[in-house]
């Protein structure tokens, strides 16, 4: 190695040291510290007791009901709601890409449900569906006093619908990039040969989107592991509607139980990162080679 | 070159939000009166404002109050000021408690002591189980500012003579029917708002939750016809359909629309006087129902006491600020706005009081002098947390046989007090 490139090397590090400095600040010392936590006895509003347990506080949480109850929860909400918003993202995936005319306007419109705070839109689906000043309890069919969120699997519907309207568009868009890449002259060759619709479809659309799909049901997924915000406005938790987020946010902020609480933290960042290694190792490697 | 120009604007608008912060950072300390930060929650009538102009224009310039409005809902008030409390937050002076909180607050030693005269210029007057409240381990930490108590609404036009007791009041209503207004209002959702009702329940059957800090009463024969008399109206033709997720506000709306009774504060009459006033017309308020028929309530008590903060720069001034705002004269002025009640015995007979609540300012006295507080410990929200872990939703309890609920509950409770496990 020359002279020159040593130094330029030395100079690339050199410039991306504060980059990576911030980066190591801001996730890997809280997440660190996260784990410290996790393996004491902390308690903000005993100030005087703490000490090392060692694995006592995941030893807690896991033998706690609670928390097999909660991460059920959490997961038949994410696989719920993202193969809804799979099926749903996909067709109107579809009709963006198909649009003619007022494109701008039909990809802007579909996009507003995500540009609206979490929290607002739960607020709003929660005042939709409340049985003495909500609207959907006056349409047909539907019981005049229905207590949506009086009951586990009716709360989860509103819940599960309220995630649907509001990511949908984001999962759109990413298939809508995947679509974008797919060559026309592919479509117009099958044309040729006969292909049906459906088998356009299946046979070219699928396996060429495949990365597109991937990504983002590996994000979304991730992001519906990590519900919250939803759950809390609606439900907090009653009617075992729970999911980790909440279990883990009511042992850090309303207990202060510091130890319990980043156990259970460490615990989701656990099950995430289990999601991603499944998502990119076991998914990503049955992708055929030449749509890489 | 066009793009070099912006970035240089960006970066000077960058140098100026800086210094500006800078700036403002240095500001505050050039003589001139105290600022003292007063975190409570926010009253929809502006009382708050008013009695916290008033203390610092009485002050002579020597502190001005500034308010840091806490949001309505309890738990997340609480959830504001902790954080802001365990990371030793000096710009708290002033702490406007639930009455729950002084366990956990002064355990922590995030508030001050009140002792000597100041002590004795607070509690002057003041409702004893109030001053209770206000106390922890024979200490007065909490300067009482007003207090609260649940009273029995009922329509007058549809129930001749109001019920002594829940099992009662479950009849007279299934008997009235659904049509005709046979429907009992509370608050039940899994919340702060369901420990109140449990623990009222508890304790009117004749025993308690705790009988220290750290020990579980609990006595299983009162404890379990408590939980029956919770079972059989949860499961009653009387109850509300949105009974799991009920509190203050939709018991009000649901009273407001016709239900025949509601256990609800004393706020519910100045809301029915607004926004239902056929209904606020045939109003009436009795004692919160008991257990048993022989044996007197003890109804829910609630209210706020005005905390010191440790780690105040200027204790001194937010005592005397604290006696300020508790004074006599400032929890009229919060009753005259608010509606709220004052946490002095002797203010009943005024005529603002008599006021505030037309006909049952004698009921209100009563029920708060003879209430029954919730638990006092430092692991109140762990105990909280676990009351409702054990009981929601109500309607599981079962009336005939509460023996598997009053096992849960007394387990539960007991992982409360010991902090143990996730809740």
């Amino acid at each position: 190695m020359s002279d020159r490139v040593k130094s330029e090397r030395r100079l690339g590090w050199l410039l991306c040291a504060p980059a990576a400095i911030a980066m190591l600040a801001v996730t890997a010392y809280p997440i660190g510290y996260a784990i410290v936590l996790s393996l004491q006895q902390v308690d903000l509003r005993f100030p005087d007791e703490g000490g090392w347990v060692g694995l006592q506080n995941y030893g807690a949480v896991l033998s706690s009901g609670l928390w097999w109850t909660d991460l059920f929860n959490t997961v038949f909400l994410s696989v719920i709601s993202v193969s809804i918003e799979l099926c749903l993202g996909m067709a109107i995936a579809l009709v963006m890409h198909r649009a003619i005319f007022g494109r701008g306007l039909v990809r802007t419109s579909v996009l507003i449900p995500y540009g609206i705070v979490t929290v607002v839109a739960a607020f709003s689906w929660q005042f939709a569906f409340a049985p003495d000043t909500g609207f959907v309890n006056h349409l047909p069919f539907i019981a005049d006093d229905k207590d949506w969120f009086g009951e586990r699997f009716s709360a989860f519907s509103v819940i599960i619908m309220a995630e649907v309207w509001k990511t949908t568009p984001f999962m759109a868009l990413l298939l809508l990039a995947g679509l974008t890449t797919i060559d026309d002259g592919l479509y117009d060759a099958a044309k040729v040969d006969g292909a049906s619709a459906w088998q356009r479809f299946t046979r070219i659309t699928l396996p060429l989107m495949k990365p597109a799909i991937l990504v983002a049901l590996l994000f979304r997924t991730l992001d519906a592991f990590r519900i919250f915000d939803t759950i809390f406005i609606m439900t907090n938790g009653a009617q075992d509607t729970q999911s980790v987020s909440i279990l883990g946010y009511q042992q850090l902020i309303s207990r202060l139980n510091l130890g319990l609480g980043s156990a259970v933290s460490v615990l989701i960042f656990i099950c995430v990162l289990v999601i991603a290694v499944f998502f990119v190792r076991v998914l990503g490697a049955r992708q055929p080679e030449g749509s890489r | 070159m066009e793009r070099r120009r912006r970035v240089r604007l960006i970066a000077l608008a960058c140098a100026g939000i800086i210094g500006a912060a800078a700036i403002v950072g240095c500001g505050g300390d050039e003589g001139g009166p105290v600022s003292l930060k007063w975190f409570i929650a926010i009253q929809p009538g502006g009382s708050i404002q008013k009695v916290a102009q008033t203390c610092s224009e009485e002050s002579g310039g020597k502190y001005d109050i500034d308010l840091e409005l806490l949001p309505t809902d309890a738990s997340q008030q609480r959830e504001q000021l902790v954080r802001r409390l365990g990371a030793e937050d000096s710009s708290i002076d002033l702490i406007g408690m639930d009455v729950v909180w002084t366990a956990e607050f002064a355990n922590a030693g995030w508030i001050r002591k009140w002792s000597g005269p100041d002590a004795k210029q607070v509690t002057k007057g003041v409702f004893k189980p109030v001053i209770e409240t206000a106390s922890y381990e024979g200490d007065l930490y909490g300067a009482p500012f007003n207090s609260n108590t649940q009273l029995l609404w009922y329509r007058k036009d549809l129930v001749p003579k109001p019920p002594k007791t829940w099992d009662e009041m479950v009849r007279m209503a299934e008997k009235l029917g659904p049509e005709d207004g046979g429907q009992i209002q509370l608050q039940s959702n899994k919340y702060e708002g369901f420990t109140v009702w449990a623990n009222a329940m508890i304790e009117s059957a004749g025993t308690q939750i705790l009988s220290g800090p750290e020990e579980v009463d609990l006595a299983q024969g009162p404890t379990e016809k408590a939980l029956a008399s919770m079972g059989l109206m949860a499961n009653s033709s009387a109850a509300a359909p949105n009974l799991t997720t009920s509190d203050e506000d939709t018991s009000r709306l649901g009273f407001e629309a016709g239900a025949a009774f509601m256990v609800n504060y004393t706020f519910a009459y100045g809301s029915a006087k607004e926004n239902a006033p056929d209904v606020a017309k045939n109003m009436g308020a009795a004692r919160y129902p008991g257990i048993e028929p022989n044996r007197e309530s003890k109804p829910p008590l609630g209210g706020f006491n005005l905390g010191i903060s440790s780690y105040s720069k200027h204790a001194d001034l937010a005592f005397d600020a604290a006696k300020c705002l508790t004074s006599e004269k400032q929890q009229l002025t919060v009753t005259k706005l608010d509606g709220l009640a004052p946490a002095r015995s002797g203010l009943y007979d005024t005529k603002i009081v008599k006021d505030a609540f037309p006909g049952f300012a004698d009921l209100v006295r009563e029920s708060i002098e003879t209430a029954g507080p919730r638990p006092v410990t430092p692991a109140y929200q762990d105990v909280s947390l676990a009351i409702q872990d054990a009981l929601h939703p109500p309607t599981k309890i079962d009336p005939d046989d509460p023996g598997p609920a009053y096992d849960e509950l007394k387990d539960k409770v007991e992982q409360g007090v010991k902090r143990e496990g996730l809740l």
